[in-house]
This record gives C-alpha cells, structure tokens and sequence, in this order.
C-alpha cells in the first residue's frame, strides 16, 4: 500500500521539541567567533535630506567601525530586487543623502558586543532637512513631489488588461466601490538574522553566508551580483528558518552590507535585528487602493467587471510593485464574466517597501472581486450563495483560458461551494440570522462566503532541482533545490521518495538549504515547492529505480527490462524468480563503493497551477459596541491530491488565521507624516489563540494535468479564501441596517461608525 | 559586575553578569542554550518563556540578576533519558509545530497551564496561550495538543495518534 495520502508526523520535529532549532542567531560555528556584532543606525524621519557624522561614535571603545555611505562609494549600488523595475528607483547601499522611510538604514555600526552597538547607534549625529513626506499612494501618483526626481514620475510600473469601451453597456444594475487592501506585516517569529565569514585570500576569497532566507540559491545569486563574485565564491546556507511569509524571499540591504563590511575589516560578521526593526525595515504586505465595479442583470448574471488597482510600493519598489499584474491576472476569480478591464499602477511613497507577503497579489484580487460580488447581490436582493452558482465556470469548461489571460488548469468550483455550504449547514446558519434580527437581539450573526482560485508556482511554468543517492549502506538521502522552513519536506519530500524506491521513511533523510551541497534551486515561496521540488523528487526516484534495474541486471546477469523492483523488501529481482533478491544497500555500491548510486533530475511543470475553494465565516457582531467575533471558518482548500494530510491541514490552519487577522484585526498604519504608528507587537495586532476558534476542514482533491502528482500548492490558499469570507460575514452582519461595506481589519470602531452612518443615512 | 549562582536545566551555575542582561541573553550567551528564542522586544511574543522555580515568566522580562539563588528550566531540559516530556510529545503528535521558533516556549507555556488548570476547557487553553504568539499553525494544533496532554479526546488529533501509532 502507498503511503502517499496517510497521516505520518513530522521527521523533523524531535530537535524543534527538545533543544530548539538552529536559527542565524543560534549559530555557533567556530568560523564566527570573535565575530563584529553590526547594528543599523536607521532613518526617524520619512523624507529628509541627511547629513551624518559618526565620528564621535567611531571613537568610542568596542567600537570597530561606523560606516556611512561616504565609505562605501566605490561600490556600484546594489541590483534592484527584481529585473523590471527601474533602475533609477533601485536602493542605495545606505542612505545616498537623502532617506525615504522611516526605518532606512543611514549608517552601519561594528562593534565587539551587540549591548554595544545599540549604546553607540544612540552617538552617531543625523542632520535631517526634512522634505515633504508623500504617504498617500493617490497623492504620489499626482506627482506633485517626486520621491526620486530622476525617475521623472512616482510610478514605478503600470499593467492593464481589457478594455474599457462600453464594459457596462446593456447592464441592468451596476454597483461601484472603493475598498482599500490595507497594508499589513508579515511578522514571521524569527526576526532578519545574517552571519558571514571570508576565508582565502585575494581571487580565491569565498564567503560563506548564513541567512534567514526562504530561498539560498538566489539569495546567494544576489550576493554573488552585487559583490561582484563568481556565485562559486558564495557558501550560502540557510539554517533553520522561522517563518518567512513571503517576505524572507532572496535577500535585504542589510544581508549585502554583511558581507562587504566583513570583507572591509577581516572579521566574521553578525547581525540580528530587533522586532521594531522587523516591523520598520522587512518590508509589509498587501497595501492596495482598489475601485471594483460590477454588473449585471437582475436575475444574477454577472456580465461585466473592473478592477483598478492603486499599488502602494513603498519607498523601493521590490515585490510589492510587481503585485498587481498577479492581481490582474487573478481578477476575474472563479466567475465566468464575458467582459472584464483591470487598470494598476505601482507608486512609491515614503514608507516601508511592500514586499511578497503570503499570497502575494492574489488574496487582493480575491478580496476585490468577491466583495464585489457580495455587492451585486445585496443590490438586486439574491442570496450570495446563489448569485456566485450563476456565474462560476462550469466544471466541464477545464482547461480553459479567462479573459485577463491565466490558463486556469482543472476546477470545480460549483462543488467546492456546495461542499463547504453544506459543511457549515448554511441554511440553519440564515436561519438562526433571521431570528435573531427578528427577536431584536444585539448580537447580530453575519455569515460570509468566498469562492477563490489562486495561482501556484508561477506565473511561468517553473523547474526544480533534485538528487537521489543511495548510499551503499541501503539509506537514502535526497537532496531538495525548495527550502523548507517550516512546511515540512522533510517528510512529505522522503514519502515522495520511499514510495517508488521501497526503502522505509527512517532510511531517508533530506538535505536542503546549502547552496554547496545541493547544486541549485528555486527555493520555496508562491506554493512551489510540492508540485515542483516534491514532483522532481518523484521524478528522481522512478529514474533511480530505473537505473538500478541496469545495475541489478549486471549482478544478475540479466537484461534490466527483466528486472524488477520489489517495493515490499527493499530489492530486486530477476522477472519470475523471486527468491534471489539484491537489495538497495547492494545495488546502490556496484554504482560506487563509496557513494552509492546518484541520480541528478530536473523537473519542470507544464504550467502553473490553480488551486481553488470556498469558504464560509460565521461571526457575531454586537450591535451596541461594533465588536466582532469570528464563530467559526468552515472550508473547502482543493490543491489536488494529498501527500500528507498531516501538513497540509497545518499549511491550511495558519494561512486561514493569516487571512482572518487580515479582515478583522491587523493593519500597518502611519500618520500623515510618515511615522509608523505599529513598530512592535504590542501596537500591532497580531492575533492570539485568545482571538481565533478551531476551523472546520472539508476535504476535496482535483488533480492538475500539469503534473505527474497532479498536485497543486496548498500554502497560500488559505490566506487568500479566508480573508473576503470573514469581510462578508461582518458586513453580512450588519447589512439589514442599510450598511453595505466595511473596510478591513473590520475594528470595532469601524462597525459601530457603518452602523451609525447607516442609521443617518437612512434618516 | 554582579556574581549570581543559579541551576538551570538541573545544572548549577555561577557566573559575572552586568546587572542590565537580560535572563534570555545570559541562557543563550553564557550558557549556549539557544532553545530559548528572542522574538520580540515587547514581552508580547512568549518566545523566550521559561520556568522560573516551575512556573512560566518571559526570560526577555526577567533579568539575569533576578535569577540569583533560583532554578530556570528551558526546553532543553524537559525531556529525561532521551523520553519526550508528555507536552513534547502531543505536539509532536498533533503537528502543533511548524517553523518551530515558538515552539519552545508555548511548551514551557503550556505546562504551566496544565499546573495550574490540569482540566482546561478549549476556552480556557486558548485565553491561557494568549501570551505566546504563532504565525505558522493558526493555534488550531496546539489547543488540540494541549488537550491531548491533559488528557483530553482532541478530535482529529485522535484519530491522528491511532494512526500513527500503527
């Protein structure tokens, strides 16, 4: 029996339970002793021109160096993050004059201990002239104050798609509104962390570089670019990471300035930022200015859509301002709308770079259309639940290509929606509503659905790296390009492998996250990593198999095609003949005394994939107070066929939790001058158990054509179904009292004003 | 400089530390018990949580001074012989883990829960972790291995253990 599909616990688990995982900042590797402890001495101001003078600091004991960007002139600045933005908008290595955010590094501190470093952060004199801080992402696209007059505009980049001529004509009803995506942080629990070390000489000087990175192989790509190296100068290892989101995606500034101050002063080099530095410098997520408009016909069709899309960047365009073109391609959801326009732009404003962020670009377009939905069919007085069955592409309409261009793979839409309607029991649910509206009870219930597709590991088809040796002992160790921090491949990964090659789980180990032990690799971000990583282990193993059955004809004497492998104990044996059984451990060493048997593969997807689902939120509102509480979260997450139930529920819960604390409590805020407002955990409201219920988990598998495993990326799904959900349950909520929107992270104050707004309004 | 003599993990220690350290940066520092994690600034996170003479504090509140004369417990020294301790292993058993990084101290959290409440309802775990934030699990694994500790039918989290134990 295979044991894909069943519930195994986690390989990894024992060190996590018993003496913690490895993290950057757990690292005692003698190579880092006597290390310099670097601290960043960061921009209070959003938009100012900066004069620095770090002499003072620079004298002071236990100080090795204080670093401005005067003594880092003849470096190129470093690449831009991504190829298409423009290079005039790139980031300088440390603040060239003039800073752009609050929390932008202006100078870099060395010194013996890290309690140092922030006494000494404190000396180092920042002049500031302060310039006129552009915040709002309307007013930067007005370009009344240019954030880098090079540029000549505020935008970064535009998409667009479909056209404008007429989309509502021949509409019986048209509703229009503007949300906003506010911006949120990512706040994985381990923080930034980097240590490096150069060891050799001139031409022959290698840097090894530890990072808390979601993906080493670029990460060490980017530092090979922006130092000039040949990569095969960067050991870049990523320990064990705690959580990225997105975020940790390649590597920051501060990553680069490590290894070049290290190579600067002839030390080992550590740096561990704090958690206001986190919320200040990693980078947020989200933080989209939308304007949907829907139409249709009274009897539910929805037959026209647009989506345009303001991009707030931030400072230095990265991630964040390529979001929009996935939003764009994700805009028309899981509808089958016959017109459709999206208009995005990306601009930059004097706060934090917006970054990848779980989802990235499609839990927006998720939130855009499905509110918009919501809309239409609050405007012509049909459930929500039916308008979305008129309109979702029929499960016989696979593969199809929608009108903003994505190629969406397999669905059933239709039945992620009636399974997760019948899960939550629904009908009792409305109900229930009606007879507390009607028994003038405060406590209002509001029942919200979603229906979402999503894309996963794409938006081009990807490729992934994989290396299967046998080791003449009979074990096995499979070497991964994802890297994992937390999403478990090393035991989905071995169950993926023990399954075409017979050898047990405890005989597999799987290596990840060194760019020298594994030859390369796309890492792991965007719910790549099963259907590529886990897809080229599989791949891996059928062609070790195969190769072993040349190897195992030679001992036999036999030809390989009369060769077969016995996946029950673990050998092979001649066709007919079952009594003579070489095993791996024999097999694998006529390969290789002394290495067994490798086999290197690549596998690249035919395509990107489309998971999908829906889900159902049931919260109570107080009607005197606005409070909401989330009640339950009932939902349908399809990503094809399960490798291990165990991981995927988990993937399922906390990206679940990601998107409620999306709708109903997290937001990064500034003020109109550009101060962050949420610079640590107790002003950022990142939910507890306290704050969450238990969610109900429906199951449904569709597998993609696009791949041998037919799987798809589960990571992100449930960020992007959980958010719109828990929106439309709150204003569900509250819709009988005439409100028809309320904007996120749905506060209590904000659905007590809807309330009274509402009640004026009607007055 | 000040002199403090403290166990931790069983093990007596004396050493000299500046009377601003913090406890979580002397377990790490000093004595290389890096199972105890810094995720925060604001004693919002619980990552650092230890046992302070059995009951749970966040080592990043506490200062090293502060120790003198007590005993700390971290994750390192819960497991005896190589034999899980029983909240360790429910959250082994419950997937109540991910990226790991909270890990530890939800643990240490958790049993001095379970001390003071050996029955907790749902309702009660939850508002009794409220101290320890995760980003990875949703916390829906880690209530269902807190009840699994004490002893409670989890749902799923059953079904999971007769599973794997076969």
């Amino acid at each position: 029996m295979s044991i894909l599909g069943t519930r195994v616990m986690r390989v990894e688990d024992p060190k996590f339970l018993t003496t913690g995982g490895v993290y950057v900042d757990d690292l005692r590797d003698p190579r880092l002793d006597g290390a310099g402890h670097v601290t960043y001495v960061r921009s209070v101001m959003a938009h100012a021109r900066v004069t620095v003078d770090g002499s003072a600091a620079a004298a002071l004991d236990g100080v090795l160096a204080v670093v401005t960007r005067a003594d880092l002139a003849d470096l190129a600045p470093p690449p831009v993050p991504l190829g298409f933005i423009p290079p005039a908008l790139g980031r300088p290595w440390l603040a060239d004059g003039v800073v752009r955010y609050v929390g932008e590094p202006i100078a870099a501190i060395v010194t013996e201990s890290r309690y140092a470093g922030e006494d000494v952060a404190e000396l180092v004199s920042v002049d500031y002239e302060p310039l006129t801080a552009v915040v709002d992402p309307r007013v930067s696209a007005t370009d009344e104050t240019l954030l880098f007059p090079d540029h000549g505009s505020n935008t970064a980049l535009a998409f667009e798609a479909g056209s404008l001529d007429g989309l509502f004509d021949g509409c019986d009803v048209v509703v229009t509104q503007q949300i906003t995506n506010q911006r949120v942080a990512p706040v994985p629990l381990e923080v930034r962390g980097t240590a490096c070390v150069w060891e050799g000489d001139g031409d022959d000087a290698r840097l090894t570089l530890w990072a808390s990175t979601q993906s080493p192989h670029g990460a060490r790509d980017q530092i090979a670019t922006a130092l000039s190296l040949d990569p095969d100068r960067v050991h870049f290892i990523a320990p064990d990471v705690g959580g990225g989101f997105g975020a940790k995606f390649g590597v920051s500034v501060e990553d680069l300035l490590l290894a070049v101050l290290s190579r600067r002063l002839g030390r080992p080099m550590r740096w561990t930022e704090t958690r206001t530095e986190n919320m200040l410098g990693m980078g947020h997520g989200r933080a989209q200015l939308q304007t949907v408009t829907i139409g249709g016909s009274r009897d539910g069709r929805i037959t026209a859509y647009s989506l345009d899309v303001l991009q707030d960047s931030g400072a230095y365009p990265h991630f964040g301002a390529v979001l929009p073109f996935m939003t764009q391609l994700m805009a028309t959801g899981t509808y089958d709308i016959e017109r459709i326009a999206v208009r995005t732009k990306s601009v930059v404003t004097n706060t934090a770079p917006v970054v990848a962020y779980r989802g990235a670009g499609r839990p927006e377009a998720t939130a855009a259309i499905e509110r918009a939905v919501d809309m239409f069919a609050a405007e012509i007085g049909l459930d929500p639940v039916e308008v979305r069955r008129r309109n979702l592409f029929a499960k016989e309409a696979f593969p199809l290509t929608t009108q903003v261009g994505a190629a969406y793979d397999s669905g059933d839409y239709a039945g992620a929606l009636d399974k997760v309607v019948a899960a939550a029991k629904y009908d009792e649910l409305r109900a229930e509503q009606q007879r507390r509206r009607d028994s003038g009870d405060t406590k209002l219930l509001g029942i919200g659905v979603s229906s979402y597709v999503e894309i996963t590991a794409g938006p081009e088809a990807g490729t992934e790296f994989a290396r299967i040796n046998v080791k003449p002992d009979g074990s096995v160790v499979v070497y991964t390009g994802t890297s994992p921090h937390g999403q478990g491949h090393a035991t989905s990964f071995a169950m993926l492998a023990a399954d075409e090659l017979g050898v047990p789980i405890e005989r597999i180990t799987v290596v990840h996250g060194d760019t020298d032990l594994v030859a390369r690799g796309g890492g792991t971000g965007g719910s790549r990593s099963l259907q590529l990583g886990g897809a080229a282990v599989h791949q891996g193993a059928l062609e070790t198999v195969d190769r072993a059955r040349e190897l195992a004809g030679d001992l036999f004497e036999a030809a390989a095609g009369d060769v077969v492998l016995d996946k029950a104990r673990g050998g092979f044996h001649v066709a007919g003949s079952p009594d003579d059984v070489r095993g791996w451990a024999e097999v694998a060493a006529s390969a290789d005394a002394e290495h067994g048997l490798i086999v290197d593969t690549d596998f690249t997807a035919q395509g990107a994939t489309f998971p999908f689902g829906a889900h159902v939120a049931v919260v109570e509102v107080d009607a005197e107070t606005g409070k909401v509480t989330l009640l339950s979260m009932t939902t349908v997450d399809d990503a094809g066929p399960v490798i291990n139930p165990v991981v995927v529920e988990g993937q399922r819960h906390g990206g679940i939790a990601q998107g409620v604390a999306q709708a109903l409590f997290e937001e990064v805020r500034y003020d109109e001058d550009g101060n962050p407002q949420s610079t640590n955990l107790a002003d950022y409201a990142f939910p507890s158990a306290a704050e969450l219920p238990d969610f109900t988990l429906v199951d449904m598998a569709t597998p993609s054509p696009l791949n041998p495993l037919g799987v798809k990326g589960i990571g992100e799904a449930g960020t992007i179904g959980a958010t719109p959900a828990v929106q439309n349950a709150v204003v569900d909520a509250v819709a009988h009292l005439g409100v028809r929107h309320v904007e996120m992270p749905t506060t209590a104050e904000r659905v007590w004003r809807a309330i009274q707004d509402a009640r004026e309004g009607a007055k | 400089m000040t002199r403090i003599t403290l166990t931790v993990d069983g093990a007596k220690y004396i050493d000299d530390v500046e009377p601003r350290m913090l406890l979580v940066h002397f377990l790490r520092e000093r004595l290389g018990k890096t199972g105890t994690v810094v995720g925060c600034d604001t004693s919002n996170c619980g990552a650092c949580t230890v046992h302070l003479d059995g009951r749970s504090v966040k080592s990043c509140n506490v200062l090293a001074v502060q120790s003198d004369g007590h005993e700390v417990t971290t994750i390192e020294g819960l497991a005896s012989n190589g034999e899980l301790h029983p909240m360790q292993a429910a959250f082994h058993e419950c997937h109540a883990l991910q990226c790991g990084y909270c890990t530890p101290g939800m643990i240490m959290q958790a049993i001095d829960l379970l001390q003071d409440n050996p029955s907790p309802s749902e309702e009660e775990i939850r508002s009794g972790l409220e101290g320890n934030l995760c980003r990875c699990t949703g916390y829906h694994n880690i209530v269902r291995a807190v009840q699994t500790a004490a002893g409670q039918p989890a749902g799923g989290a059953a079904a999971t253990l007769e599973e794997s134990a076969s």
